[in-house]
């Protein structure tokens, strides 16, 4: 019977996991495919790579959305920050209930919506008081943080409440004020916190079609924006070849993150053992008298 | 608990000195939490160089209380003093007081060393002067030699000692500590006890401890100040709160206790003599009670105080018939539970004096418990 | 902690506070506001494309001029019902089966052995770090008539003539599962992880099969995962606008579409911004349930 359950775990995971990657596999293989007809394959080729990198409307493209997603997660991670600690630490104040559904509401908002009325906004306050003149990177990066920096409270708020507040209180305790309590203590406690969500922020920046389809002006057209133009007209091989370079870009970063990751779990398996051998002389100390 | 560490010290009783000047004041402190009393009318008076212990179950109100103090939480109404200055309104960062946490919150980014010397770079103090208060600090706990370590390369012991070290090296007026004993096994927990005594003395500091642990209480403290639902029900030596407890309350929170419910059917100054229904005879206390005749008091008798015989005693009071229900072999002592005619059971613990004892007291016999008249501890609520 | 911030630097604590409520309020909900506005203006052939509300006639009169034909217009039309009905029936169907495929993934990877299933979840959420956009492009290759499935049907013989998967509604509820199938699992495996399986251990104690004990312990603890995970593909699922556009029926209707539509095609920002709080209206009560969830979750942590 045991043997039963985990067969059905096994097949469960095999089917799960085909059908999130086939669609990826697939994109990959047919990068590879000389014939322009994307699923008939024609012997094996890296030109569509050469035509990728000739093409000056995708590398602009992509130079805009890497330079957007930069900024934008760098100042989403801050402002999230704020939020989440306010969240966090702040207890129970006037507002905080608006405050917490301002930050969770971008979450799962129709994108249509946000995109729409921030151009609205960005339209109104052109009017009434002459900024953004005209809309492309700034309006764009304005709408990413606000999209992001949602995310980032969340993953803030909640390594926030795992940390033992009593970390903060015995720095303030030691005479610590809290301002150097945030920068010397909770700061860098949740520093990886902070780095994944600055991640979170940047991938979803570089990935956003339709938010920044209503705010983008002329001529500043990203990434998403450039593809989808392409695709709405069918199968394009050297699109294939650019989410190859994507996937390739993910994956190298995932085994690194991995290969760091189970260096410090070995590290952490060293210095429970020297915990360990510690508590032993500790032991013997206190048999000494 | 075989050996107190008080007996080889001299006599320290400072609050039975009228003249002496309480170290610590609390004036009428009361914390509510909506409509909550965490805390509710507490007035303490700690002398210097005592250790203090704050007792009680959990949500007694005894961290709140440790927490104004720290300042990390602010009185509703009251004042608190510190030597002579009134800190109520202070910060905890601007306070001449350290706190030892229950989690030990030792900041998990920093060694050893950066950990106690945290709180005396707050101070801006030259570089060579944090170095050698950390070192002397360090070597004070036993800790000289994990200096570099960072805390997850510690055992719980010492983290509890890094924890200690770092709020010492501060030199605070007072000392504050959260359960310190709690996370420690057995064994290293009683040899700890000695030590914080011991540290006390070489620094001077005084100590405020909270703790639910009657025994770690009894073993470390100068007093107690029991407390309840946010008051303090009493305050004194452990002895004192173990021989003459102030109320029911107090007698059965500490330690066991047999509990005789009657009232006076004698009042005399020098005696009284209690009628109880539980009893076959009354219970004789040698000394005046003051109660209002005919209301209903408690005689309170421990049970390492009543002795167990087969013989009827030849006396007119302070015994009764008894049937051996159980008992629990111990090692150094056994316990006897014993039910009387009424129903009532009563505890009595007796030492294991003799090796083997063929002719022990078994289960079913019937016997005589007995005790003196100075055993009894009167109570009127 | 709370009572000492508020001591220790009222200001500085409202400084910090006020930055990201400035930020939201100025560039999340007052936009709302003005879409609310621009709904009840109509339709100008200029830039902005709108007329404005408010008026100064000249005896100083301020006119107001509410302008409900949009919303009259989305009543009237049938087009914009179906579109609303259309989208909130897709949304769900694709919620239960993301339901559907989401808890047994969930449920396995958390009754893996412990080393696992990190790696497992990593192996759920990466997909997540390349491009959405991509990925439902992916599709577009192995469901077209000559894809990738079509081709291998043919191949095992299931069928002779390719079957048009593609620009149909199979396709939609496939991409909107594909895309939104790590949003379903983590929330369920969050939950799933933390049980403690010595309840299972007592179920059984007690008598229970252990599909007794899955249908009356862990299903009814795993429920508040259910709800999160259902939320939060169902929610945005609404509103989608590439998936539909990409892999479904031209004609098909889908209000996010037809928002994109009015607003980029027929530069009617009026109706567009009356679609939106529409949608908004349909949205608002799951929302403010997800709103409560996530607090619940996060709540417990102030003293």
């Amino acid at each position: 019977m045991n043997q039963g359950r985990n067969l059905f775990r096994t097949l469960v995971l095999i089917l799960g996991f085909a059908f999130l990657y086939i669609p990826i596999v697939s994109l990959i293989v047919y990068s590879f495919n000389s014939s322009r007809l994307v699923t008939v394959w024609g012997g094996f080729s890296t030109k569509w790579y050469g035509a990728l990198l000739r093409n000056d409307q995708i590398l602009n493209a992509a130079m805009l959305s890497l330079k957007v997603a930069a900024i934008s997660a760098t100042l989403a991670v801050v402002l999230g920050t704020l939020a989440g600690l306010v969240l966090a630490r702040f207890g129970p104040f006037k507002g905080r209930t608006l405050l917490s559904g301002l930050t969770t509401a971008p979450l799962v908002m129709p994108e249509v919506i946000t995109g729409l009325s921030l151009l609205l906004l960005f339209v109104t306050m052109e009017q009434i008081i002459g900024w953004p003149a005209g809309r492309g990177m700034t309006t764009i990066i304005i709408s990413h943080i606000t999209l992001t920096m949602a995310f980032v409270t969340v993953v803030v708020q909640s390594r926030l409440s795992q940390m033992d507040d009593s970390l903060e209180e015995a720095a303030m305790d030691l005479g610590a004020r809290p301002h150097k309590v945030f920068f010397l203590i909770t700061l860098p406690i949740i520093a990886p916190a902070l780095m994944s969500g600055w991640l979170l922020a940047f991938t979803l920046s570089l990935d956003d079609l339709v938010i920044t389809s209503f705010v983008a002006g002329p001529g500043s057209s990203t990434l998403p924006m450039v593809i989808f133009s392409k695709v709405r007209l069918g199968v394009s091989p050297d699109i294939n070849a650019l989410a190859t370079i994507l996937v390739a870009i993910v994956a190298i970063g995932v085994i690194v993150a991995g290969f760091t990751m189970s260096r410090q779990q070995k590290q952490r398996e060293r210095d429970a053992q020297m915990a360990l051998a510690a508590n032993q002389q500790m032991i013997e100390s206190v048999k000494k008298g | 608990m075989a050996t107190s560490p008080r007996a080889t010290q001299q006599k320290f009783e400072p609050w039975t000195d009228p003249d002496a000047k309480p170290y610590v004041r609390i004036e009428k402190v009361t914390k509510k939490f909506g409509d909550f009393f965490a805390v509710d009318d507490v007035s303490l008076s700690i002398y210097k160089k005592e250790i203090f212990c704050l007792l009680g179950a959990s949500g007694c109100g005894k961290t709140t209380l440790l927490r104004m103090l720290a300042g990390f939480e602010r009185p509703t109404s009251g004042k608190i003093f510190i030597d002579g200055v009134d800190m109520t309104s202070i910060p905890p960062y601007e306070r001449p007081v350290n706190m030892m946490f229950q989690s030990y919150a030792i900041f998990p980014h920093m060694t050893v060393e950066q950990n106690v010397a945290f709180g005396l770079k707050q101070e801006r103090l030259q570089k060579d002067e944090i170095e050698s208060r950390v070192n002397d600090m360090l070597n004070l706990v036993k800790l000289g030699q994990f200096a570099k370590r960072k805390p997850h390369q510690l055992s719980g012991g010492q983290r509890q000692r890094v924890a200690l070290a770092r709020s010492l090296v501060k030199k605070p007026k007072l000392l504050l500590l959260d359960e310190p004993l709690a996370a420690l096994d057995k064994k290293l927990r009683e040899h700890t006890q000695f030590e914080l005594i011991n540290i006390k003395e070489t620094l001077g500091v005084t100590f405020v401890v909270v703790t639910h642990d009657q025994e770690e209480a009894m073993t470390l403290s100068t007093r107690i100040g029991l407390m309840n639902h946010g008051e303090i029900v009493q305050v004194g030596t452990p002895s004192e709160i173990y021989e003459y407890p102030s109320s029911r309350f107090v007698s059965e929170f500490i330690g066991s206790v047999n509990m005789f419910e009657g009232r006076l059917v004698e009042d005399e100054p020098s005696y009284v003599r209690i009628g109880c229904d539980d009893l076959e005879a009354p219970i004789y206390v040698d000394h005046g009670v003051s109660s209002a005749p005919g209301a209903t008091i408690w005689a309170a008798i421990r049970p390492e105080k009543i002795t167990i015989s087969r013989e009827k005693p030849d006396a007119t009071d302070n015994w009764t018939a008894a049937v051996v229900q159980d008992i629990a072999y111990m090692g150094d002592m056994s316990i006897y539970l014993l039910r009387l005619d009424s129903g009532k059971v009563v505890r009595v613990t007796q030492p294991n004096i003799y090796r083997h004892a063929d002719d022990r007291i078994t289960w079913d016999e019937r016997v005589f418990l007995q005790w003196y008249p100075e055993s009894p501890v009167v109570v009127t609520k | 902690m709370k009572a000492l911030l508020k001591r220790a630097g009222l200001q500085g604590r409202s400084v910090v506070a006020a930055v990201p409520y400035l930020w939201l309020l100025l560039f999340f909900l007052i936009p709302f506001v003005i879409v609310l506005k621009i709904s009840f203006s109509s339709s100008l052939i200029a830039m902005p494309p709108y007329e404005p509300l408010l008026h100064w006639t000249g005896e100083k009169v301020l006119q107001i001029k509410l302008n409900l034909g949009n919303f009259a217009f989305l009543v009237e039309d049938n087009l914009y019902w179906k579109a609303y009905l259309n989208s909130i029936w897709v949304a769900s169907v694709s919620t239960f089966f993301c339901l559907l495929l989401g808890y047994p993934i969930a449920y396995a990877i958390a009754r893996s052995n412990p080393s696992a299933r990190n790696i497992l979840m990593l192996l759920i959420v990466l997909p997540f770090w390349t491009s959405f956009l991509l990925r439902v492009y992916a599709w577009i290759g192995i469901l077209k008539n000559n894809g990738l499935l079509n081709n291998f049907l043919i191949w095992i013989g299931a069928i002779d003539q390719p079957i048009q998967m593609l620009q149909t509604d199979f396709a939609v509820y496939v991409g909107i599962v594909y895309s939104y199938l790590p949003f379903m699992i983590l929330p369920l495996y969050a939950n799933l992880e933390k049980m403690d399986l010595t309840l299972l251990e007592a179920a059984a104690d007690l008598g229970c099969k252990p599909w007794q004990g899955f249908l009356k312990v862990t299903l009814p603890l795993s429920l508040p995962g259910v709800r999160a995970g259902c939320l939060l593909v169902f929610i945005p699922a609404v509103g989608e606008f590439v998936i539909p556009s990409l892999l479904g029926d031209p004609g098909m209707l889908m209000i996010g579409k037809v928002l994109w539509t009015e607003f980029f095609n027929n530069r009617d920002w009026p109706v567009a911004s009356a679609v939106a709080i529409v949608l908004l209206l349909f949205l608002v009560i799951p929302m403010m349930y997800f709103q409560r969830a996530q607090d619940a979750e996060a709540g417990g942590v102030h003293r």
